[in-house]
């Protein structure tokens, strides 16, 4: 669609906005509605207008398929790694009072942690599938749209 | 009247799950089942944030507000609950694809009748992955 | 009053809501069905809205009428886009089938509390005031819905995003890896 000039600089316009949103809502997650889910949806949903309007191969650069699983997997293992790192500290299992020295901050700093996992798996799963949903079709066309 | 406006949500609750529930089990297209199930999931939702909604109340953020606030657990239910549905919802589209790529057919009659013939059309296709 | 406008805008919305329902089960084009369900989506997100859960609304609306009518028609480009008709004698099962379940549920709803009055066994539960308190004092963000998403449940969020891991994982397996040869 890179040739439809409106679409084209409208997209340059707002995609910067939209993924400056997701960061916005991601971060701001405790102190009003938000979180690491809306965060991630709202990124991809970013990715995923920009692969609209110029194209799969652009955004596979952007976001090469090594990057989507990292991001996949790395959300988890930032989850699971906070709460391994309670079990190390003394604490339970995702016993996030042991994490810093007074417990509302050991709170804070294990809530911040784990909603960033949530989002990094988020925005990788949506991305992800949402390339391989496009890609499946190109391939039975055979030619490069 | 009063019996009425306490219980609409729940009565719309039920009619739209019934709803989802009648193109789940009274069409055959593949496609369309996973949106009745859809629409049955997003009816559920309803009846939960419903249950926990009170009148005159304000969302549980809490700050100097003299209002009530509602119940904040169901919102958290479903919040993983609707992102549940979608994960669920992605992998059977992706089902969707690869059953229409086997027997080039959306139609669940069609796709049984292949298979107890035992002919797919399209039995080249399969991947040795 | 404004108690009263809020709860027309729910009547209206619900209704709204079911209209669409039956719209798109009637439908017998894929495509137009799919954009409906976006459209429900969204309905939804306002009915959410107007019932104060913010995070659900805002997670429906990204969620439901973002991501997922993007990969519904994602597959419908992959697939065809027009259902074939199914017999009376089908339907008639069907909406005998479905009548019966309906009528039952609305029987069971005739027992459940009025919603919205602050004397029901969910409000009342010793549960809501606790959450809302430790969130204030324990944890100290006002967000009572994120703490107890990432704090009091963290074992299901940690579940949630698990799940999240397999979907993206099956679906690379599925459709990610083919091999397509043209017939």
């Amino acid at each position: 669609m890179t040739e439809h000039t409106i679409l084209r600089v409208v997209a340059k316009l707002t995609i910067p906005f939209i993924l400056l949103f997701a960061l916005y809502v991601q971060f701001h997650g405790e102190y009003g509605p938000g979180g690491g889910f809306q965060a991630g949806v709202i990124f991809a949903a970013g990715i995923i207008l920009y692969t609209l309007i110029f194209g799969l191969d652009e955004a596979r650069r952007v976001i090469p398929p090594w990057a989507v699983r990292a991001l996949i997997s790395g959300g988890v293992l930032i989850y699971a790694g906070t709460g391994v790192a309670c079990m190390l500290l003394g604490g339970d299992f995702l016993d996030y009072n042991v994490l810093a020295h007074k417990p509302a901050h050991g709170q804070h700093l294990g809530i911040i942690l784990v909603e960033l996992g949530v989002g990094v798996t988020v925005t990788g799963g949506m991305i992800g599938i949402f390339f391989v949903f496009a890609g499946r079709g190109r391939r039975r066309e055979g030619t490069v749209e | 009247m009063s019996t009425f406006l306490g219980l609409y949500n729940y009565w719309i609750v039920v009619l739209l799950m019934m709803i989802g529930f009648y193109i789940v089990i009274g069409h055959d297209n593949l496609m369309k089942k996973l949106i009745g199930l859809n629409l049955f999931q997003t009816s559920v939702f309803i009846m939960y944030i419903s249950a926990g909604a009170i009148d005159g109340a304000t969302a549980p953020i809490l700050g100097n507000v003299d209002a009530p606030y509602a119940h904040p657990l169901p919102h958290v239910l479903i919040l993983t609950a609707i992102v549940v549905g979608v994960a669920t919802t992605a992998l059977g589209l992706a089902l969707v694809v690869r059953i229409h790529e086997a027997y080039d057919s959306l139609d669940e009659s069609e796709i049984i009748a292949a298979c107890d013939t035992g002919d797919e059309p399209a039995a080249e296709h399969r991947d040795k992955a | 009053m404004d108690n009263l406008m809020i709860e027309a805008l729910t009547l209206v919305l619900l209704t709204l809501l079911a209209v669409t329902g039956l719209a798109i089960a009637r439908l017998r084009n894929l495509f137009a069905a799919a954009m409906l369900t976006g459209l429900f989506s969204l309905l939804s997100a306002s009915v959410f809205m107007a019932l104060d859960a913010v995070d659900v609304a805002f997670t429906e609306a990204s969620v439901g009428a973002g991501i997922t009518t993007v990969l519904m028609l994602g597959a419908l480009a992959l697939t065809r886009g027009r259902e074939k008709t199914v017999t009376k004698m089908r339907t008639a099962q069907a909406l005998l089938v479905t009548g019966v379940t309906g009528a039952a549920l609305v029987y069971a709803t005739l027992d459940m509390p009025h919603f919205g009055q602050p004397d029901t066994p969910v409000q009342q539960h010793p549960l809501r005031a606790h959450y809302l308190e430790a969130s204030e004092k324990e944890i100290h963000i006002p967000n009572a819905v994120t703490s107890v998403l990432a704090s009091y449940r963290g074992y299901d969020t940690l579940g949630e995003v698990t799940v999240i891991f397999t979907a993206g994982i099956g679906v690379f397996v599925l459709l990610g890896t083919a091999r397509r040869r043209r017939r």
